[in-house]
């Protein structure tokens, strides 16, 4: 639910309650006030009746209502203190409305010649059930203008008002820190979303500073360890054509190059990465894939050879992609190198290349690999302590940066597709 | 033959300076900038070894300044910083090769080697070793004026060994060098050792006057016999 239709629903619950307690309140207060203002006109009317029967005791004789709005009738009460004024509500049928309606009754006694009378005085009344339900209508009808009228707020002003807000988040859906320079908002005139902007601002500014900070670190540090690197390979080179080693001390030394040269390896591929990820690779070119493939495959067709493996490449058609020729070569030789390592000896490997799709396929291990993790970085298929484990996480990343959907599914063999937007 | 190795990181310059000295090369070292600048002014050399970053200037602009005085010493540039842009940089700006750090010693004397060659053979450069002559540019080996077909990767490792001849060049330097940056795993050893089986075998069948050993498991040696 969005923010505004929240505050909306509260204000709707709130004023439901609100109007209620109000309406009642109103109701009785202006019932009493009605009730009082009646009530004064009967005294009054009671004391100009007692007045005129004073002048003219004929009048003593209208024992109905009649033309009159009052009855005077002897009673036995003598005293006079012994019956107080009553107002009270009654019915009483009503001509013009042929129904009975509410009115007020005064009733009084008074003193007339030594005896006492008893006067009844009505006035007709406020109908009380067609007040409620006036009431009722108008009350409706002010909560709904109440409501209309804060919905057309909302949307107007509130809308205009939280517009920074809005546009806030919606560069913080889009906010990608390995792309985007820190979000940077205009000044409002809100303070609270000045705050949050410059929060905002802030923080996204120091996730960048250490996003690029951790880059440059991997990157510096890849760089720094190829100068010692070269050395201690170079010198073990060196020692190794120095006479008078036995061939189990020349062993041990070769056995360590191999382990310095695994990690020129590895470092040269998290070096790879790291530019990949920094956009070091800005130029790129229409690669015609088919063609580059096509040329792959020659490349490798020795080592294929050498593992028993035949590489058939089924091009139905001419594919080309906008991509740095560079980053294109690493993308396709680590998908080819990998089928050719994981292949079966004495089983081919397809190459495909349909309409959007390069699918390359071999026959390995007869069950599916775990998809999850499949691309991240240092992950293993096998023990094999020389690979690097950064293949196709390198793959992946070319693959993501130019939007081309590196996936991987098996059947009755391993497949690996590249799917060109 | 002159070399000039300019490095800033001096167990780099010694180690680099022993493995061409044993090359009968005449290697000269300079280690900043300003003495760099001061000796590629002064001498001619047929090779220099260029490392960009130094102390106090950029490798770069030794080679600007070279290309200003007219002089066509061979230049690679040696680099931790393996930047394409660098590279591309370096190339434009008329160096002749660019060997990233870290390298293998077999690498850079077959670097050094077909500079060299380039420069004092101007075009006709055969190799000649014992009764085995080979063209470089045609990618063809003639064993005693007959030829012998190789293939692409068997003639790589071929020429890689003879330009690193009597020396040791470990599986790797060799796997590398042949097989490119790309391989990391352990099939390209088995691999390699089937190319030095198919070359030793070619070389034997015509009676050639070369032959590669295996040394210890850890590599191979070329010899003249």
């Amino acid at each position: 639910m969005k923010l505004l239709n929240h505050t909306t629903k509260y204000f709707a619950i709130l004023l439901v309650v609100l109007i209620s307690v109000w309406a009642v309140i109103f109701y009785v207060a202006m019932i009493d006030e009605v009730y009082d203002s009646l009530d004064d006109g009967l005294e009054n009317q009671k004391e100009i009746i007692i007045q005129a029967v004073n002048d003219n005791p004929e009048l003593l004789n209208d024992t109905e209502f009649g033309v009159n709005n009052y009855t005077i009738k002897k009673t036995q009460v003598h005293k006079e203190t012994k019956f107080k004024d009553s107002y009270r509500d009654t019915l009483m049928y009503m001509q013009n409305e042929e129904d009975y309606e509410p009115v007020r009754i005064l009733e009084s006694v008074f003193e007339q010649d030594g005896s006492y009378y008893k006067l009844k005085l009505i006035t007709s009344m406020v109908e009380e059930d067609d007040q409620i339900e006036n009431l009722f209508i108008y009350l409706v009808g002010l909560y709904l203008a109440l409501i209309l009228s804060i919905l057309v707020l909302n949307n107007i002003v509130m809308k205009r008002i939280w517009k920074p807000f809005y546009r806030l988040i919606g560069r913080l859906k889009t906010f990608r820190i390995e792309k985007d320079d820190p979000i940077t908002a205009e000044p409002t005139t809100i303070d609270e979303f000045n705050l949050l902007n410059k929060s905002v601002e802030r923080l996204t500014e120091k996730s960048r500073d250490s996003y690029l900070a951790q880059k440059e670190f991997i990157e510096n540090a890849a760089h720094e360890l190829q100068t010692p690197l070269a050395i201690a390979i170079n010198k073990l080179e060196l020692l190794l054509e120095k006479n008078g080693m036995s061939i189990a001390q020349s062993q041990e030394v070769g056995s360590v190059l191999d382990n310095l040269t695994r990690l020129t390896r590895l470092n040269k591929s998290l070096l790879l990465l790291s530019k990949i990820d920094n956009k070091q690779y800005v130029d790129a070119e229409r690669i015609d894939f088919t063609d580059l493939v096509k040329k792959m495959v020659q490349d490798f067709a020795d080592f294929a050879t050498h593992k028993d493996i035949e590489l058939k490449v089924d091009a139905h058609q001419k594919l080309t992609y906008t991509m740095n020729p560079d980053l294109a070569v690493v993308l396709m030789t680590n998908l080819i190198k990998n089928a050719i390592v994981h292949g079966q000896g004495g089983k081919p490997i397809h190459i495909e290349i349909v309409e959007n799709q390069i699918r390359i396929q071999n026959y390995g291990e007869n069950s599916a690999l775990q998809s999850g993790g499949l691309f991240e970085r240092f992950r293993k298929a096998s023990a094999d302590s020389r690979s690097t484990g950064l293949g196709l996480s390198i793959a992946k990343a070319i693959a993501d940066k130019y939007d081309v959907a590196l996936t991987y599914s098996f059947t009755d063999r391993h497949e690996f597709t590249l799917t060109f937007p | 033959m002159k070399i000039l190795i300019i490095e800033d990181e001096p167990q780099m310059l010694e180690n680099m300076r022993q493995t061409l000295e044993r090359e009968q090369y005449i290697v000269e070292t300079a280690t900043d900038f300003t003495a760099a600048n001061d000796k590629i002014g002064a001498y001619d050399y047929d090779c220099i070894l260029l490392d960009i970053t130094l102390p106090d200037g950029n490798g770069l602009e030794l080679l600007k300044e070279l290309k200003a005085l007219g002089k066509e010493d061979g230049v690679i540039i040696v680099s931790a910083k393996d930047s394409l842009d660098d590279r591309i940089k370096g190339l434009n700006l008329g160096a002749d090769d660019y060997l990233p750090k870290p390298f293998h010693m077999a690498e850079l004397h077959a670097r050094v080697k077909a500079i060299v060659r380039r420069r004092n053979f101007e075009g006709n450069n055969q190799i000649e070793i014992g009764n085995v002559s080979i063209d470089p540019e045609s990618r063809s080996v003639f064993v005693a004026e007959k030829e012998v077909v190789f293939n692409r990767k068997e003639f790589d490792v071929l020429t890689y060994m003879i330009s690193n001849k009597t020396r040791l060049v470990t599986k790797t330097a060799l796997a590398e060098h042949v097989w490119g940056d790309h391989i990391d795993q352990a099939d390209s050893f088995d691999f390699i050792y089937s190319q030095i089986k198919n070359v030793r075998k070619k070389l034997a069948d015509a009676r050639a006057t070369i032959e590669i050993e295996a040394v210890y498991g850890v590599g191979y040696k070329l010899q003249v016999v």
